[in-house]
């Protein structure tokens, strides 16, 4: 029987420092490679200072370099390659939740008692192989049984998603695609996305392209009208075309966790972990409801408990928008908008960086990259930047932020952590 | 493998095999009644293992739907992809299971005749027995 008592962590924690490697594609760049830049990166964040040798434990999440790189055992090689042997560090996989797990682990582990600083990353090195191997990796976080023999890849369970979701309320492809020139607006101010660009940008681009080839210009009007188009933004999986689904990425991503206690010998600035949670999901065939991922409605719940506020409390939120359907369902999942009003709510511009509920301030997957295994904790940092105003030129207009949110899915929903971050 | 059907180990080898032999085979909990179309030894909603063999009628109903231009390795080598894009989805059993299947027999590259809600029925005939996946075509 499932206990329903409330959850608290035994001790606080708080964030003191954040670092990601530049997100994009870098065939000179192992995962080794990327995680060390991200950790240089984090180390520069310290006020005061950190050296490898201060960390007592680590927490590393990794999807799958088994495939990607044929490299196992991918912690001790961070580790060693930081200078942070002998501490101990363990690799932590629920696909593309992967660092959010992992950084839950390393939460309860200061909360225990057992270790007052703590070390949690993310790391993912994909083009190695190309897009066809990719969506293999990918698809392997399916269920390889009753899935992926019927032919499910991983934005065609995403593209199923949609089409329920265009079927139960009044979602339609336009919806979709302005979730996307949304998310790649905020990225354009992102020095670490893989994609500075916003879709007019790339529009304007293969007009400017075509007229230097002496080939005819493509007469497209707006962004709308070139993400319409299939020669520009080809179908992938029906409703979800290249521009719904986020890009194949090399990236980094880590940040210091301390016991609270011990934070101002870090920083003036710490951000609290007010509340995380964490649930389990079935396969889509078998989920209660096909709009909606049943794991991100118990974490959310949970997070929301624990830090003893409710969805109209959060001030910003990094969701997981592997496909464009993913930000609007999650929308919905993490209460800020009713069941079928996500789509709304993007075309009223409430999740634009200007709006009253401001979506992927960073970019989002689809704009900053999606480097798998380091995704989860690369929200985390957005949050953590905007919560102290070092969010550089995508810095939230709002003098009064306090909670951040992120959300992070492994699969299609098997896992979902979600966290509420509090400014200290 | 067993002849005896019974006997036969509730996994997907023993899923598959069936499905070779003809028969679309789920697995229903003694003690409530649930049915599954996966071959799940342990009943998630009852915890029970006393589970046994039901035979599946094979109609279904099509709940929601993709299709998809980017094929995996095992569907590319089928001839599906950029030019030649299949349909997938999950279908609602008429038994009140829903199962992940391809969809044959439906013009994938106007999904926009596609209808959710249409009557189906399991498609032997389109399982390949090397590579066994559920394969539905319109009743």
């Amino acid at each position: 029987m499932a206990t329903t008592r409330p959850r608290r962590l035994a001790r606080q924690v708080s964030i003191v420092g954040a670092g990601l490697s530049q997100f994009g594609a870098y065939a000179d760049k192992s995962s080794r490679d990327l995680f060390v830049e991200a950790f240089l990166d984090m180390q520069g964040t310290i006020d005061t200072g950190i050296s490898a040798s201060d960390i007592e434990a680590g927490y590393l999440g990794n999807y799958s370099a088994d495939l990607f790189e044929h490299q196992g055992h991918t912690a001790p090689i961070m580790a060693d390659w930081l200078g942070m042997t002998p501490t101990p560090i363990t690799r932590v996989e629920n696909a593309c939740a992967s660092s959010g797990s992992a950084l839950r682990e390393g939460v309860m582990a200061i909360a225990s008692g057992m270790y007052d600083v703590v070390l949690v990353g993310g790391v993912e090195k994909m083009t190695s192989l190309p897009t066809e191997g990719v969506t293999d990796v990918l698809a392997s976080a399916a269920d390889g049984l009753y899935e992926v023999p019927a032919g499910l890849t991983f934005p065609g369970i995403f593209g199923a998603i949609a089409k329920a979701h265009m079927d139960r309320y009044e979602t339609n492809l336009d919806h979709l695609l302005k979730v996307g020139i949304k998310n790649h607006e905020n990225g354009k101010l992102n020095p670490k996305a893989q994609f500075q660009v916003t879709i007019r940008d790339m529009m304007d681009r293969r007009k400017a392209r075509s007229e230097q080839r002496g080939e005819p210009v493509p007469d497209w009007s707006d962004e709308l009208d070139f993400l319409n188009d299939a020669r520009a933004n080809p179908w992938i999986a029906w409703p979800l075309r290249l521009y719904d689904c986020a890009p194949i990425t090399d990236g980094a991503s880590c940040v210091l966790l301390v016991a609270s206690e011990i934070a101002e010998q870090f920083t003036d600035k710490p951000v609290h972990v007010a509340g995380i949670g964490q649930a389990t999901g079935r396969p889509l065939h078998d989920a209660d409801e096909l709009t909606s991922l049943s794991a991100a409605k118990v974490a959310s719940a949970q997070a929301y408990e624990m830090a003893g506020i409710g969805p109209e409390q959060i001030a910003l939120a990094e969701v997981h928008d592997c496909f464009t359907i993913a930000e609007i369902v999650a929308s919905e999942d993490l209460g800020f908008f009713a069941p079928g009003e996500g789509p709304h709510a993007v075309d009223q511009g409430r999740t634009a960086r200007t709006g009253d509920r401001p979506i992927n301030t960073s970019g989002g997957l689809k704009a900053k990259g999606h480097p798998v295994g380091a995704s989860g904790v690369a929200q985390v940092i957005e949050v953590y930047k905007q919560l102290r105003g070092e969010a550089g030129d995508r810095q939230l207009d709002n003098p009064n932020l306090e909670f951040g949110l992120t959300h992070n899915v492994g699969g299609t929903g098997g896992t979902c952590v979600v966290n509420v971050l509090q400014r200290g | 493998m067993s002849t005896d059907q019974s006997a036969r180990p509730f996994n997907a080898v023993s899923f598959y095999a069936f499905l070779k032999e003809g028969k679309f085979m789920g697995v229903r909990c003694r003690e409530n009644g649930n049915l599954y179309a996966e071959a799940r030894p342990i009943d998630p909603v009852s915890h029970s293992n006393d589970m046994e063999w039901h035979e599946l009628s094979g109609r279904a109903t099509l709940s929601t739907f993709t299709c998809i231009s980017v094929a995996p390795a095992s569907l590319e080598a089928k001839g599906f992809g950029r030019n030649n894009p299949y349909c997938t989805g999950i279908v609602t059993l008429e038994e009140g299971p829903r199962i992940s299947a391809r969809i044959a027999g439906v013009d994938a590259a106007n999904p926009q005749n596609i209808r959710t809600g249409m009557a189906l029925e399991l498609d032997l005939g389109e399982i390949d027995p090397d590579e066994p996946g559920l394969v539905f075509r319109p009743a």
